[in-house]
């Protein structure tokens, strides 16, 4: 599942990351290969240990023990170094409330130790880039909720990063915000940039990443591009709408007779889902087994398994319904180990 | 869309470490954006600046005729208290401007802006540096407001500018001095509330336990010794003697070292502060994990 004898060309290599907080195990163990110039979704629920793998990588947390690399430079010994060459874009916008966009990243751009009149002329360049233009002189107080996360993303790209950690990006967004998103995360991966991105989101990690990290409790338990991932669960799903809901056992045996396992009824929406092979034939012979049955449907779609399914499959419940625990890393003022 | 262009700029060579590292640059950037902040909160900045006025004309006028300044003759009264206050109200507000640092770096705490610095290749305890350059340089307006409501008052400067302004530059120094002191209790602040309370609490002894209120004839023993080697009161002392105010001490009368010689001790205090006080934030700063 991880390559290390691939490790060389890794963008980030981490092996055996455990994170304790008090009692809870945050990380146990997680392995993660990211190679250069491709997306990584990094894909679990609430508690997963999503956020503290980011923030080992990007140097804001120690690991209790395990290690990482990235860009080849130790997230430990070589901190500063990592730094250099990372962008981060965490689940909270990272910039100065009082500052304008323009100020925001000028700061940051001067942080970087670049002069300051090509700071400036950058600022200007990716706020014009991230629609931000018009606000660039405002207190970034005054931005919506999108204009935020989008000045945080330009923050965090001033000065180039060959890697660039999304923390759930796009949590809280409305949906015109998070297609903005999408869109420019696309054209930063088109350009070359390697992308850790950390969802809960299915279809975001389906959408925006090569390969699919599915991490819970800390640890990985599944990886692949999202096909593979689907192929995991099995084949495809055939999902019909019965019309008469009094004759929804009728047609769970009609379906029964062309499907792998048995069919799985909805009685409150009508909807009988059933995984089968074979494509559109397995559709052909399904609608002919409704018909002689003499069930009557207003419906019927035969699909790939969502990653939602492959979620169900791997870890027994759905990603979005699982409840928040307050992560125990939220808690400031806590001392690092210094071993 | 627009937002979908390349970039065009190329990232530049990199700039050269100046000589004394990066510290003072980052500190700089740093201390611009909390300055910047201030100017985008003028409501704050307003009632930081009445504060120290209410504290004088209180003062002024409810103490003013109550309290008599030692050497200062019988008729010269509550003019005289005036003169005296004045130094006294200028060592309250720098020593009390600690307590902006701790709510001030507790906040930034809180924030997402931390993780900002922490993930960027700066110098970290710039953060530190430059939230108390940015504390002490938005003392020098409140100094200014202040030195204005002392003339309105009575307040006179008698011994010229450049010992003024070397009284000033003492005040300067020890509010930056304190500041390091208010960071590094912020740092220990769980939340903004707290550390607006627990900021202050140190405050109060540290203030009204020396010599810029009341002369110290009037304490018990135990406390004169306190108040004798307390920073602050010879901090006060020594603007009183720039200023060429009244002293509140007697000619003839030997004082403990740190009133015979206020300005060394006051360097000598501010040296040894920051001595403990950096390292100790700094530490503090980097050991701790933020939000």
């Amino acid at each position: 599942m991880t390559a290390s004898a691939n490790s060389a060309n890794s963008a980030i290599s981490a092996k055996g990351l455990v994170k304790h907080y008090g009692d809870v195990k945050a990380l146990d163990g997680l392995d993660l290969e990211v190679p250069e110039g491709t997306v990584v979704g990094l894909l679990g629920p609430n508690g997963a240990g999503k956020t503290t793998a980011v923030r080992i990588l990007t140097t804001l947390l120690r690991p209790d023990s395990g290690s990482a690399t990235v860009a080849g430079f130790d997230v430990v010994r070589q901190a500063d170094a990592v730094r250099r060459v990372i962008g981060l874009t965490g689940q909270y916008a990272a910039v100065d409330e009082y500052l304008t966009g323009h100020e925001n990243l000028t700061m940051v751009g001067r942080l970087y130790h670049l002069p300051a009149g090509w700071v400036a002329d950058r600022a200007q360049e990716l706020l014009e880039r991230f629609n931000l233009a018009d606000a660039a002189d405002r207190p970034v107080r005054t931005y919506s909720g999108g204009m935020r996360r989008r000045v945080d993303l330009a923050a965090s790209l001033v000065a180039h990063p060959r890697i660039l950690f999304l923390d759930e990006p796009t949590t809280g967004l409305d949906p015109r915000s998070r297609l903005d998103l999408w869109a420019v995360i696309g054209d930063l991966v088109r350009e070359g940039t390697t992308v850790l991105l950390t969802t809960q989101y299915l279809e975001e990690a389906d959408r925006l990443a090569n390969d699919i990290v599915v991490i819970d409790h800390g640890r990985v338990i599944a990886h692949g591009t999202s096909d593979v991932l689907k192929d995991q669960v099995g084949g495809d799903r055939l999902e019909i709408v019965v019309r008469d809901r009094s004759r929804l056992n009728e047609a769970a045996a009609a379906l029964s007779a062309v499907s792998d396992a048995s069919p799985f009824v909805d009685a409150d929406t009508g909807h009988v889902s059933a995984p089968v092979s074979g494509g559109s034939t397995v559709l052909v012979e399904a609608v002919r087994a409704l018909d002689s049955a003499g069930v009557e449907i207003d419906d019927v779609v035969l699909r790939r398994p969502t990653l939602d399914d492959v979620f169900l499959a791997l870890t027994g419940h759905v990603a979005e319904e699982e409840p928040a625990p307050a992560p125990a890393s939220r808690g400031r003022g806590r001392g690092r180990k210094e071993s | 869309m627009a937002m979908t262009s390349p970039p065009t700029i190329a990232l530049p060579p990199p700039m050269h470490r100046p000589v004394c590292g990066w510290g003072l640059h980052d500190g700089l950037v740093v201390a611009r954006r909390n300055l910047l902040a201030t100017l985008r909160n003028p409501e704050l900045l307003f009632f930081s600046l009445i504060q120290p006025v209410i504290f004088v004309l209180l003062f002024a006028y409810v103490f003013g005729g109550a309290i008599p300044v030692p050497g200062a003759s019988p008729e010269a009264g509550a003019s005289a208290y005036r003169e005296y206050l004045m130094p006294g109200i200028f060592g309250q507000t720098v020593a009390f401007a600690a307590a902006s640092s701790t709510v001030g770096i507790a906040e930034d705490m809180s924030k997402g802006i931390i993780d900002r610095f922490r993930s960027l290749p700066m110098k970290s305890s710039a953060v530190l540096f430059g939230r108390t350059l940015a504390d002490a340089v938005r003392l020098i307006l409140v100094l200014a407001v202040l030195a204005i409501t002392g003339l309105v008052v009575g307040w006179r400067i008698h011994n010229g500018a450049l010992l003024a302004t070397f009284a000033f530059v003492l005040l300067l120094l020890f509010a930056y001095t304190v500041a390091w002191v208010g960071v590094w209790i912020g740092l220990y602040m769980p939340n903004t509330e707290t550390a607006q309370t627990a900021g202050l609490l140190w405050l109060f002894p540290l203030t009204f336990m020396s010599n810029a209120f009341v002369p110290l004839e009037g304490m018990p023993t135990w406390l004169q010794t306190f108040a004798s080697w307390n920073p602050l009161s010879a901090l006060v002392l020594a603007c009183r003697e720039l200023f060429g105010n009244p002293t509140g001490q007697l000619p003839g009368q030997t004082y403990p070292w740190p009133l015979e010689n206020p300005i060394a001790y006051t360097l000598i205090s501010c040296a040894v502060i920051l001595a403990i006080f950096i390292p100790l934030a700094a530490r503090r700063y980097r050991n701790s994990t933020s939000h």
